[in-house]
């Protein structure tokens, strides 16, 4: 066991074969009642497990073509993706198509205008986005509506104007963002205030007691921290930082690195390795990371490593997930730890991904081929 | 999940783990057969509601409930009872999964639903929400609900707020409780019919959260709350003129040097200047709207204002417009007047609304002293270099110091204070009660918040930035935080900074002490340029560009800088040191686009290319951000890059400048291969790295 922990300047180093092993032992598992209750997020699920596991540098370790294969059976007629096949299609599941997609180098088999289509009718009058056929409301519709869109280079097929001032309305005191404007309602819509993210990252827990789990991740989880994780990069992907105060959404957002190194979701709060990408990669696009101890950090993150089985925890010594997994990996590659490749904060997809779909050549044509036949 | 401690899972465990699995699977499978084959039998519907009792995130089933409500709807045809029944199934099967989960978003959003179908009584919903807060009383989830149901039930604000006091009486750190009265307060200051001022507004929550902060002041939840009073009390500022270049009343005098039949050359303060682009800039104390031809006319010119921030918004502290003196020959003999008259028509706003009331007219003088040269040696530029002994401080030209600072571009009238007494009152009472708090007891936020309120109160008795009473007691503060709270002391240390760039640009006699005559100057200049020495201050980040709009050359090497954000307001900057400073990319470099006059650039000795996460990647244009002030184009990457990807903030960079000189050397992106690459994109490029390109 020793010999594959890291001796690296900062101690205990990163269990990388460990943490492998780890995603790809709990991918596999489908039967037990964690993975059942989990199944219809699977898609999403395959999106934070391999996307760990690429930034470890161990994409490979999977079948490509199973994956992509069973990824295209949970499309709909729509263009939109389920969680799994069979279930419905959700402007979530949609993103997480793609983003695994453009891991395996593999958009170009997606029927692009198709996926386009499904997107741009959930986009509302106000410029908001809807989740699916349902008419949820929320920005992190947003940030995943304008994400998938700008992953296939057709960001201008809807109103990003629009889009754009839609989540500025969600603009709270603090200089942070919302789920939706605060209180006010939307004349004609149900409009309804959906927390963050939460059920998405619920996967493949292992061996908890789920009904509990979904509990307990809400109890803790910060509403306006990932808000702000969404807002910020849909701002971002839009050009549209300018829209920000930088100062004081970092002065807020650094405050929420406590004493024992991590960083917490709300004042008097735990701290919580998940918020090492929501905290992290939202001050890295607003250029006020150095407002933190990014060394404490990364120690932090360490210590939360269970070094015997693999898979990173909330806190040190608690029992790990995948999830928690991605979270400390997509830290440390923030945080620029040797060995992890570096993640791109606003698409959360590896750097790499990320350049070779807007600036690698090849593609560039594949996108734009129309304009530039002659190269 | 969260807080599980970590051990194995235990045999007996994972038995009765497989039989619920079983019973799940079951469901699951059962449920996705009747959603396929639209089947929504009572049997049905309850074999769903079942499921949601266990997995009430199971997104479909929902959907599948919504799908069989308007089913079974379409066939109450028009019987009311019948209709309301329908909905009254849903709200007991919502209720039955939130006893299992009331934090089911599932679950609450069909409630939510449902509601809003109109077909349901409401009596019985702030009742059930009362309990659910009274549980849990920061649950945002319960007040995301309770803002939903306000709106519904048409409650007013006043019984909203009476209910946050009750909130925040019972517990002073309930921050949810706060958050929820400011966008309250929100509302009924933007609603102007109610007939209350902000100020009474304002000044009864000065007092309840005074009466938290002193009863609990490690508690941050009343602190935020106090940020955000003081924000609401300063913003209401109207928008106000506080520099130009050229300023009122200055007579610049351009240098044309010519050679006998070749063009003219255009000098001003002994550095080249462009007559067909000649700026005008205009700097407001915060960011504007409506700036234009017809707002700031400038008499005989046909000219475009534009917003300078580096995102195309509409806003900007800082608009430019640039006037052709050249005239259609290019032979500009002067001399001219020119006279901008601003805000004689309304339309310049502030983000806040806040329209702009004060005309003013801002007239300066353009005459130009012609320069015979023998041969044309004054046009090859020569290499510049930014060694100790060219640089001069006895040698400025007495002409300048019998003048203002050339680049102290402050506006001379109106000097007095824009803000109400009230304002004024507040600021003062709360700088004095915190003064006393802190002498009590030593509070991080305390001091912050002191700090901040100190500044609020320079920036509104002195907006032209002219006098700063309190930056001594603000720099004292904020070194105590740097060693009291070392985790963020980065964060003190950028406001350092900030505080001595203001307090240095304070007067002219402050920045005279930095100001130096550069002798390295092409010798056939009459007039030895002046540069702006602001090196070795341990300068983190940069700050009132709004009193050195003129600078042309400015050393800021030897400092700490990451970033050099604003300083694209520095529009006639022609020569620029940043050597020696801790720049981690090229994208950081972004403000330089914006400089059309910048020849000399000397980025040596910093660090682009040895960060692995590049934090201005979305502050840059780019197509990752979709806002490219230059076309990506793939085939401007050479074709022997090892990874063509890697080299594309270069290019948008490089290609945006047109330097003659540049010096880059000791960064860890530079080798022999991006240097040729270089020269390949730059053709205007002379000098790279101290060598005279051949």
């Amino acid at each position: 066991m020793e010999m594959e922990i890291e001796k690296g300047d900062l101690g205990l180093g990163l269990a990388v074969e460990k943490h492998v092993k780890y995603i790809l032992s709990v991918e596999k598992r489908k039967d037990d009642f964690v993975s059942l209750v989990m199944e219809h997020l699977r898609l999403n699920g395959a999106y934070w497990g391999l996307t760990t596991l690429d930034l470890l540098g161990k994409i490979h370790a999977v079948d490509v073509d199973e994956v992509v294969s069973w990824i295209m059976a949970c499309q709909h007629e729509s263009g939109g993706f389920g969680g799994n096949i069979g279930h419905d299609p959700h402007m979530l599941y949609t993103l997480s198509a793609v983003q695994v997609l453009a891991l395996f180098d593999k958009i170009h088999i997606l029927d692009i205008d198709k996926v386009t289509d499904y997107i741009i009718k959930l986009q509302n009058e106000d410029g908001s986005f809807s989740g699916d056929m349902c008419g949820e409301v929320d920005t992190r519709f947003s940030y995943i509506a304008i994400c998938c869109l700008s992953l296939l280079r057709r960001l201008d097929s809807i109103n990003v104007e629009k889009a754009v001032d839609y989540i500025v309305s969600c603009k709270n005191i603090n200089g942070g963002f919302g789920c939706t404007p605060g209180g006010e309602s939307h004349a004609g819509s149900y409009v309804f205030l959906k927390a963050p993210l939460p059920s998405i990252f619920m996967i493949l827990g292992d061996g908890l007691r789920v009904e509990q789990a979904g509990l307990l991740y809400y109890k803790r989880l910060n509403c306006s921290t990932i808000a702000v994780f969404c807002c910020v990069g849909a701002l971002a992907m839009t050009g549209s930082l300018d829209k920000v105060d930088k100062d004081l959404l970092g002065w807020r957002l650094c405050e929420r690195q406590v004493k024992s190194r991590g960083l917490n979701g709300r004042p008097e709060k735990l701290p919580d390795v998940c918020y090492s990408w929501w905290v992290l990669s939202s001050l890295i696009m607003i250029d006020r990371v150095h407002w933190i101890d990014t060394e404490k950090l990364i120690k932090f993150i360490l210590d939360c490593q269970d070094t015997e089985n693999g898979g990173i925890s909330d806190r040190p010594d608690d029992a790990v997930d995948v999830f928690h997994t991605y979270f400390g990996v997509a830290g440390l590659s923030l945080l620029k730890y040797p060995r992890v490749k570096p993640i791109d904060p606003a698409y959360a997809l590896p750097t790499d991904v990320v350049n070779r779909i807007f600036f690698n050549r090849i593609l560039y044509y594949y996108f734009f081929n129309s304009a530039d036949d002659d190269h | 999940m969260h807080g599980r401690p970590r051990k194995p899972s235990k045999p007996e465990n994972a038995a009765a783990s497989a039989a619920k699995a079983e019973k799940l699977c079951l469901l699951q499978s059962q449920f996705l057969s009747n959603h396929h084959n639209r089947i929504y039998t009572k049997e049905a519907l309850e074999a769903n509601a079942k499921l949601l009792e266990i997995n009430p995130e199971y997104y479909t089933a929902w959907n599948f409930r919504k799908l069989a409500v308007q089913h079974y709807v379409s066939e109450a045809g028009s019987d009311p009872q019948a209709i309301k029944s329908v909905y009254d199934e849903e709200l007991r099967v919502v209720e039955a999964a939130l006893r299992q989960n009331f934090k089911s978003y599932g679950a609450w959003h069909h409630r939510k639903w449902v509601l809003s179908k109109g077909h349901s009584s409401l009596d019985q919903e702030l009742r059930l929400l009362d309990k659910l807060q009274q549980l849990d009383s920061r649950n945002f989830l319960t007040w995301n609900y309770r803002r939903f149901l306000t709106e519904l039930l048409n409650r007013s604000v006043e019984d909203e707020l009476m209910h946050t006091e009750d909130m925040i009486g019972t517990n002073f750190s309930n921050y949810s409780a706060w958050h929820n009265r400011s966008m309250l307060l929100c509302k009924q200051l933007k609603a102007k019919d109610t007939g209350l001022k902000s100020k009474d507004i304002l000044s009864k929550e000065y007092e309840l959260v005074q009466n938290a902060i002193f009863t609990d002041p490690d508690d941050q939840s009343g602190w935020f709350y106090h940020l955000w009073l003081i924000d609401q009390t300063i913003k209401a500022k109207p928008p106000i003129l506080t520099a130009s270049w050229p300023s009122n009343g200055s007579e610049l005098i351009i240098s044309r040097k010519q050679c006998p039949g070749e063009h003219p050359l255009y000098e001003y303060q002994g550095l080249n200047i462009d007559l067909k682009e000649f700026p005008v800039i205009l700097y407001f104390n915060q960011a504007v709207s409506g700036v234009s031809s017809s707002t700031v006319n400038v008499e005989s010119f046909n000219i475009m204002w534009k917003p300078l921030s580096p995102c195309n918004s509409l806003g900007s502290e800082i608009w430019m417009a640039y006037l052709n003196l050249a005239g259609e020959d290019c032979h500009f003999e002067g001399p001219v007047s020119v006279e901008l008259c601003i805000g004689q028509s309304q339309g310049i706003l502030s983000s806040s609304g806040s329209p702009y009331s004060k005309p003013m007219h801002i007239a300066f003088t353009v005459t130009t002293e012609a320069i015979r040269l023998q041969d044309s040696g004054g046009h090859n530029p020569d290499m510049m270099s930014w060694e100790d002994p060219n640089f001069c401080a006895d040698e400025v030209d007495p002409r300048v110091l019998n003048s203002d600072v050339p680049f102290i571009e402050e506006i001379k009238e109106n000097k007095e204070s824009t803000i109400s007494e009230w304002q004024k009152d507040t600021i003062c009472r709360e700088i004095a009660g915190f003064r006393d708090l802190l002498s009590i007891k030593d509070y991080k936020i305390g001091k912050l918040t002191l700090a901040r309120l100190l500044m609020a109160d320079d920036a509104l008795s002195y907006p032209y930035g002219n006098v700063s009473v309190h930056s001594c007691e603000v720099l004292e503060l904020l070194k105590d935080l740097t060693k009291s709270d070392p985790t963020h002391s980065r964060y003190y240390e950028d406001h350092i900074s900030l505080v001595l760039l203001q307090q240095l640009t304070s007067s002219e006699e402050m920045l005279r002490r930095h100001l130096f005559c550069f002798k390295g100057a092409n010798s056939l200049s009459v007039h030895k340029p002046l540069c702006l020495r602001l090196n070795n201050l341990s300068l983190t980040c940069l700050g009132s560009f709004n009193k050195l709009l003129g600078v042309q050359m400015l050393d800021l090497s030897n400092n700490e800088l990451q970033s050099i954000e604003g300083l694209e307001a520095m529009q006639l900057l022609s020569c620029l040191n940043l050597s020696k400073n801790k720049l981690g990319s090229f994208t950081a470099l972004e403000p330089l686009r914006h400089l059309s006059s910048l020849k000399a650039l000397n980025v040596s000795d910093n660090e682009i290319g040895s960060h692995s996460i590049d934090t201005r990647r979305y502050l840059f244009s780019s197509p990752l951000s979709h806002n490219e002030s230059v076309k990506w184009d793939p085939n401007l990457v050479p074709s022997d890059a090892a990874n063509p990807t890697n080299y594309w903030e270069a290019i948008m960079l490089f290609k945006a400048l047109k330097l003659t000189q540049l010096d880059i050397i000791g960064n860890e992106v530079v080798d022999d291969r991006f240097s040729s690459f270089l020269v390949k994109i730059m053709p205007s490029l002379v000098f790279l790295d101290g060598q005279k390109l051949v």
